[in-house]
């Protein structure tokens, strides 16, 4: 369990050459099974980070691996497809197609990705499990996405991003929009269900208290330079 | 699931979806029942008249002689005698012959003086006769025939007693001579419809007091003796003419136009009725052309309001964009989009255009003589809306190009 699932070494960033927002990040390993709290306020380039992790944006220069694969010398196309095989991603909110149903929502993942819709047999089946052990309501494979509460929604995100077990698991302030009860309900079910498919979570936050449930928390501010 | 998902994206949007489909598919109906209307038009006017080889008449232009002959527009130049008309009918080609003598009017509709063969030898509609709705046709010298328009117009019934005028225009009445409505013509959406239609022993009758256009001082002549009298007519308008082979119509129409007692001209019907649509037909490609600009002016509707769902729908955008869709996926589905909302547009305005023509046309085929077909798709439709689909596809790139660009720079932040 040593190997690395992310590593990202002297990666710079920036949006155009005018911005004044330019990022570098000089070394940020995660490894294989780690559960890690990101912490730092809005503005900081976590969203940044994210975005360069999953592929959407190019670094300038430097590597960013996952599993061993650098991304960042990927066709478009081909990084498309990486992140739909091993990276499951839960939003702050809205994370759902409202106009679908809840099964359809947790499946779309599969419908991009052959390796993981290659590792589940009964995918209709698997969908509603894991909708039982997130505890969502019995019937909710009739319901429509949008009929959910917040707190349901983002459940329903977590059974998507884990269904076909990709290996990594981002979420963004996943919690942020659901009040604080609901939220240990939350992270204590997202945790289980991590634990057991022995993922790799790799969580943005900026609520410090909730770092005790993490192997390792990263400050920010201390992987990212900003440039002028 | 690409194509379920998309249509549930579509339903969801019902009202805003189901308004544009809705507009693109009352631009589609106007363009089609604008095309329809035409092609029917066209062949109800080139179908006035059918199964008549030749139109005869004094030298004119064929369409002149077509106008007032067949469609009673104008006057003639001049008339043909009867012995003109003998040396035709003598002609071994000649199967059947209808004369036609025109000149009265009674309350504004034309007269016309004719023999009974008209009622079976004039067809329309590809071969339709002229059937009796009430009444008989001719049995005494002062008994006419209404078309159905006449009648309705005038509210005449048989028996209902008229006075011819002379001339077209004249406040001089041939009241000397009153007439009686023997029978009313069941409608036919020609110019049939609007003559009122006596015998040529009739049309002589009327004019036996009569010289050069105008009434003789003093003279009037007792109807009885009139009935005695020798009615056979002097001159025709025009004569109807049919052949016993299509292949000698062009030999006797080139006999006609060079007989040399006389300037006749013989014209084929339906050479004359294109010719005249011509001349009629402007209005129509003017018609076509607005309905055109119609559907495209609903296709850039559609266009804007898919970029104005752009916005709203741009988090849905970063979540197929994070389950690994491509930028290309997230423009096929705005172009899937915008295929689903003109399949579902010409489907709707197929049906609101059957609807509609069922319930008007017998109103217009009442109305204006214009019997619409109803009738399957032609190719030419099959080719407009393959067109429309492509075009709508088209179009629908802008958004979707638009959506593409914002995939690619909203990564991971979800804009709302």
């Amino acid at each position: 369990m040593n190997e690395n699932i992310i590593k990202i070494d002297s990666v710079r960033f920036y949006w155009s050459k005018k911005s004044n927002f330019k990022i570098f990040i000089q070394n940020l390993e995660i490894k294989k099974g780690e559960k890690v709290l990101l912490l730092g306020e809005s503005g900081s380039g976590k969203t940044t980070l994210l975005s360069l992790l999953c592929g959407f944006l190019n670094p300038l220069s430097g590597t960013i691996s996952i599993n061993g694969n650098e991304i960042n010398k990927l066709s478009s196309k081909s990084k498309d497809e990486y992140r739909a095989d091993n990276i499951g991603i839960i939003f702050q909110q809205f994370n759902l197609l409202p106009y679908a149903g809840v099964i359809d929502n947790i499946l779309l993942p599969l419908y991009f990705s052959k390796v993981r819709s290659n590792s589940i047999i009964n995918p209709q089946e698997t969908a509603v499990q894991l909708c039982r052990q997130l505890r969502l309501p019995y019937d909710v494979i009739n319901y429509k996405a949008d009929s959910l509460s917040v707190g349901q929604q983002q459940r329903v995100a977590v059974a998507r991003a884990l269904i076909g077990n990709p290996s990594l698991i981002i979420a963004d302030e996943p919690t942020s929009s659901i009040d604080s009860a609901a939220q240990q309900i939350f992270l204590d079910l997202m945790f289980e269900q991590i634990y057991k498919n022995e993922s790799t979570l790799l969580m943005v936050s900026h609520d410090k208290s909730l770092s005790s449930r993490f192997d390792r928390l990263i400050d920010i501010n201390e992987i990212i330079t900003r440039e002028n | 699931m690409l194509l379920k998902l998309s249509i549930n994206s579509l339903y969801a949007r019902l009202l805003t979806v189901g308004m544009t489909v809705l507009a693109i598919s009352f631009s589609l109906m106007l363009y089609m029942s604008v095309e329809k209307l035409r092609t029917s038009a066209y062949t109800s006017f080139t179908d006035t008249i059918s199964q008549t080889d030749l139109i005869v008449g004094a030298r004119a232009s064929s369409v002149q002689l077509m106008l007032y002959s067949v469609f009673r527009i104008g006057n003639a130049t001049n008339n043909i005698t009867w012995e003109s008309y003998q040396d035709i009918l003598n002609k071994d080609e000649i199967d059947w012959a209808v004369p036609i003598s025109l000149g009265d009017s009674h309350k504004g509709f034309r007269v016309m003086g004719t023999t009974e063969e008209f009622f079976t030898r004039y067809k329309y509609r590809g071969g339709q006769s002229i059937n009796i709705k009430k009444g008989y046709l001719f049995d005494d010298l002062y008994d006419v025939v209404l078309g159905a328009g006449v009648a309705e117009k005038l509210q005449y019934d048989v028996n209902t007693p008229l006075i011819v005028s002379h001339g077209l225009q004249s406040f001089s009445d041939h009241d000397d001579q009153p007439f009686k409505v023997s029978g009313i013509l069941e409608k036919t959406g020609t110019p049939v419809d609007n003559t009122v239609i006596v015998s040529l022993a009739a049309i002589e009758a009327i004019h036996v007091d009569w010289s050069t256009g105008a009434k003789i001082p003093g003279q009037e002549t007792p109807i009885e003796e009139i009935r005695k009298m020798d009615l056979s007519p002097k001159n025709i308008t025009a004569a109807l003419l049919g052949v016993k082979s299509k292949l000698t119509i062009f030999n006797l129409q080139r006999w006609i136009n060079n007989y040399p007692e006389e300037a006749m001209t013989a014209i084929l019907p339906g050479a004359a009725l294109q010719e005249l649509w011509r001349v009629v037909g402007v209005v129509e490609n003017l018609l076509l052309g607005i309905s055109v600009v119609v559907i495209f002016t609903t296709l850039i509707g559609m266009t804007a309001i898919m970029f104005s769902s752009l916005s709203e729908r741009r988090r849905e955008m970063a979540i197929w964009r994070a389950m690994g869709a491509s930028p290309l996926t997230i423009v096929g589905l705005l172009m899937l989009e915008a295929i689903f909302i003109s399949l579902l547009s010409i489907i709707l305005s197929l049906v609101l255009l059957f609807i509609s023509l069922n319930v008007l046309q017998p109103w217009i085929d009442y109305n204006y003589g214009i019997l619409v077909n109803i009738e399957m798709l032609s190719i030419r439709d099959v080719y407009v809306f393959a067109l429309f689909i492509f075009a709508s596809m088209l179009i629908s790139l802008l958004p979707a190009l638009r959506a593409y660009w914002f995939s690619i720079n909203d990564g991971m932040t979800i804009k709302i």
